[in-house]
């Protein structure tokens, strides 16, 4: 368990200090490694040098700082949080802080990533001890003015004071403390100081986003920019044999019509991570002066293509899946005891298969890129999840020096794991080497769910066995699309509290494009794991919390690093839900279904309330309790929260992406359907205070709320929900309201 | 291409286009004016919301040439500072996470309390249905609307 204790930092070669020629200091930090030796500070902003630092902070000579915030926003409020653990380590007021999207040309990047709810838990130490340090120069600059010792020396809000009550500003020893060594051994404040953490801080962007100012990747423009709508293989299977421009370059405006791709197909095959739209086939670029253009002149292309190779069908995966999960031919990822020899001992046994299709993430922003190859450098700008990642899968797919890519990232219209592939920035760098232009490539929506990156199909087998009472057995097995659970998921509950225990995978390959979705693999297994406990429960005739608190009591005192999950801290959470959902006091119509879930170093316990209006089961409200550690911003955790329960179960009652011959049915929101205002429930966010170190919350508010809801709709009409979307299932339209 | 003249936030700007341009892209590429969002172009996710003469349109189905003598107003030109009751609702209530769909929630917003100044919860949800967030902020959108109703009643 790592805790919040204030430490002593010993590191100081983290972070370097500049004076800045325009007045004021500059300090560069980078959140895990040292910085080089030859790492040198800039003296002015213009030229703030990303390959030898994360990020920048700088201090004016007004006292008011500017944090040039390392992280990717995709939505998830990193923008805001991080900047504010190092604001008040600084110990300035919030209001005298700006952020900005720290650029990013680096070749040794740590985590600049975006993705399994990382941010925060990582940048935890740097971002404190970076403020703390910067705040201690000041203090020692302000002290040698005075002729006094430091330590006699306080800081309040950007003001520091010593002995006799004197006081001078931040900005009034900036030019001082950048000349001084970096100090070891700074103090971190006790939570119980702090004045920001904690405090509720409203998104760092909301008034360019309330007054419709240029944030994100399609709002991008540069002088000479070109707009580009591609053409891509009607399905997944399918290859470019020949096309006839005539008529697209008929439309006005359309300057270039060029068939590419090879380039990413090589690239493909050499960093599957990358996989996305590219590399099944070459494609076709219309390239205009506007956006409309480029899309009418791409719709005026006829393009002959030919059978590459399958076209896959859901029908044909399901089977395909079912028959993994039948046969013998998978991978144990954990086993304990003999799950065999317990079911054969077992006084009953429960078997469930539960199912789930596939899912595209939809992002409200359609994926685009802007890029400018020139003989010079390779200029990159638009909406990345992984910036570090996809500037070196264009220097290689280009032959260029990493150091000639310039990545400039916007603000996300969205991430949920999509923008973590670089296939459109890609694609888009490809294409300007191609033409020798600047060129942005904008996807129409149904280019972004009809040929892209899927969260892929999944379906789990559970089976359990019970003897004298106690649960003694438990082998969940998984088939999935491409790729299978990794990592720790193996090991999260119920690992370590049932005797014999086992956990097998194994795949199905397809030319279908799959990827992370917001909180891989969890987002399905929980419901498959939480639905199947609840079952399980009503089979032993036993209360379903007090299930999990048992089993909870056998994971104590394990020794088994790989099992992360805290029984104390799951307790904490589950005690909390009840309480405050009022579990134990039904009330007369109300349904509940209660659900408990560890995942992204997160505890989580939500009761969802299930009324019947109408006939039909509408979920009313979600209750929450969360472990993230320290909260930094409430405001903004909680938003994550609110968004992640409605967004799983949206995900769960409606999502459907099943595949025709290779061609997702559903291409756009017309019969894609998304969760709206009237069937989102209410939801209420608790949390348990402590003083640990903060965890992320991007991801895991939304795996339990799947399960909560299952077992609260069975409660009230008595179905078992096992195959998402469950909408279909209940055979209703409006079930949520 | 053609030459269109249209109002748009109380000026009027002439622009040469095809007459079959979604007014979405005129208002993007031509004018600059890129808060009003492209989210799927078939008029079903609310993000490209404007005002005609007052009235909520979907200006991704919108071709410029039938613009024609209405007023669009888009959210750059929903207030002059950045401060009608909705924009201050969405900055108290802390509304956005990814932040793209939030123009077209707002214009939606801004359109439907012109009309009803006072409505129930139940009238918001109706009235905001139409507009997706994949962010799910849905909760914070409808009390931020209820915020600014009780504001500008």
């Amino acid at each position: 368990m790592s805790t919040n204790i204030p430490n002593t930092f010993s590191r100081r070669d983290f972070l370097r200090t500049s004076a800045l020629a325009g007045g004021g200091m500059l300090i560069g930090f980078n959140l895990i490694t040292a910085c080089k030796e030859k790492a040198e500070m800039p003296v002015d902003i213009a030229s703030l040098n990303f390959n030898d630092f994360n990020a920048f902070i700088k201090i004016a000579d007004n006292g008011y700082v500017t944090i040039y915030s390392p992280n990717p926003e995709i939505g998830q409020g990193v923008k805001t949080s991080m900047p504010m653990i190092i604001a008040e380590e600084l110990d300035v007021p919030w209001d005298h802080v700006n952020v900005e999207q720290g650029k990013l040309d680096t070749e040794n990047f740590q985590r600049q990533v975006a993705g399994g709810s990382q941010s925060i838990r990582f940048g935890w130490d740097a971002l404190r001890q970076t403020g703390a340090t910067t705040r201690q120069m000041l203090v020692n600059a302000a002290a040698a003015r005075w002729g006094v010792e430091a330590s006699t020396c306080s800081t309040k809000q950007g003001v520091i004071t010593n002995a006799k009550g004197e006081t001078l500003g931040y900005g009034d020893v900036v030019k001082e403390a950048a000349a001084l060594e970096v100090p070891e051994g700074v103090t971190l404040k006790e939570p119980k100081d702090y004045t920001i953490i904690g405090h509720d801080a409203v998104n760092v962007d909301i008034e360019k986003i309330v007054t419709g100012k240029p944030l994100f990747g399609l709002d991008y423009k540069k002088e000479g920019m070109l707009y580009a709508a591609i053409l891509r293989p009607p399905s997944f299977g399918k290859k470019l044999v020949s096309f006839d421009d005539t008529e697209a370059k008929k439309v006005d405006g359309v300057t270039d019509v060029v068939r590419f791709g090879e380039k990413a197909i090589a690239l493909r095959s050499a960093n599957a991570w990358v996989a996305g739209m590219l590399g099944q086939s070459d494609k076709i670029a219309v390239v205009a002066t506007s956006t409309w253009q480029a899309m009418k002149g791409r719709d005026a292309l006829k393009a002959v293509w030919e059978d590459g190779s399958p076209m896959e069908s859901t029908e044909g995966h399901d089977d395909e899946l079912i028959k993994i999960l039948d046969g013998s031919n998978l991978n144990t990822l954990r086993k304990d005891g003999d799950v065999k020899k317990a079911f054969a001992k077992a006084d009953a046994t429960l078997e469930r298969t539960y199912e789930s299709p596939f899912l595209p993430h939809a992002c409200m922003e359609p994926m685009n890129f802007f890029a400018d190859v020139t003989a010079d450098k390779v200029h990159l700008v638009g909406p990345i999840q992984t910036p570090a990642g996809t500037a070196q899968s264009v220097a290689g797919m280009l032959g260029r020096d990493p150091k000639d890519i310039h990545l400039e990232m916007t603000r996300m219209g969205g991430g949920f794991g999509r923008r973590l592939y670089g296939d459109f920035a890609i694609e888009a760098a490809e294409l300007s080497a191609k033409i020798n232009k600047p060129v942005k490539m904008v996807c129409t929506r149904e280019d972004d769910i009809g040929i892209g990156v899927y969260r892929p199909g999944i379906k789990y087998r559970i089976k359990a066995g019970v003897k004298d009472g106690k649960v003694t057995s438990y082998h969940l097995k998984e088939a999935c699309i491409n790729s299978n659970m990794y990592g720790l998921i193996p090991h999260f509950f119920p690992a370590g509290a049932i005797e014999n225990y086992q956990v097998d995978a194994g795949n199905y390959k397809s030319n279908i494009t799959t990827g992370a979705w917001r909180a891989p693999y969890t987002h399905f297994l929980a419901f498959a794991e939480q639905a199947f406990f609840d079952e399980l429960a009503e089979m032993m005739e036993i209360d379903p919390v007090q299930l999990r608190l048992d089993l909870l009591q056998n994971v104590k005192g394990h020794k088994d690093e790989n099992i992360q999950y805290e029984p104390k801290r799951m307790e904490d959470v589950i005690n909390l839900a009840v309480e405050k959902s009022g579990y134990r006091n039904k009330k007369d119509g109300v349904f509940q279904g209660f659900c408990a879930y560890y995942c992204h170093n997160t505890h989580v316990a939500e009761v969802a309330d299930v009324v019947i209006e109408n006939d039909k089961p509408v979920v009313k409200k979600v209750t929450v309790a969360v472990d993230c550690g320290i909260v930094v911003n409430p405001t903004g955790a909680k938003n994550q929260i609110e968004g992640g329960v409605i967004d799983g179960i949206g995900h769960a009652m409606y999502g459907d992406l099943s595949f025709s011959n290779g061609t997702p049915n559903a291409q756009n929101y017309d019969k894609y359907r998304l969760i709206r205002m009237k069937e989102a429930p209410e939801v209420e966010t608790h949390f348990v205070e402590n003083e640990l170190s903060p965890t992320g919350l991007g991801e895991p508010a939304l795996p339990p709320a799947v399960a909560a809801i299952a077992i609260a709709i069975n409660q009230a009409t008595g179905k078992r929900l096992y195959k998402q979307p469950f909408a279909n299932k209940l055979e209703v339209k409006e079930l949520i309201g | 291409m053609e030459s269109f003249t249209i109002k748009v936030n109380g000026e009027t700007k002439t622009v040469q286009a095809d007459a079959d341009t979604p007014l979405l892209w005129v208002l993007r590429d031509h004018l600059d004016l890129v808060g009003t969002k492209f989210g799927c172009g078939i008029a079903q996710c609310g993000a490209c919301t404007v005002h005609i003469d007052g009235e909520a349109a979907r200006s991704c189905l919108l071709p410029i040439s039938s613009v024609g003598e209405g007023a669009v107003t888009t959210i750059e030109g929903l207030s002059e500072k950045g401060d009608h009751a909705l924009q201050e609702a969405w900055k108290e209530v802390d509304v956005p996470q990814c932040g793209y769909c939030q123009a077209g929630q707002i214009m939606t917003a801004a359109a439907f309390l012109e009309k009803n100044p006072s409505p129930s919860t139940d009238e918001i949800k109706d009235a905001m249905h139409g507009n997706i967030c994949r962010c799910a902020s849905y909760q914070r959108i409808h009390k931020a609307v209820k915020i600014a109703s009780e504001k500008l009643s």
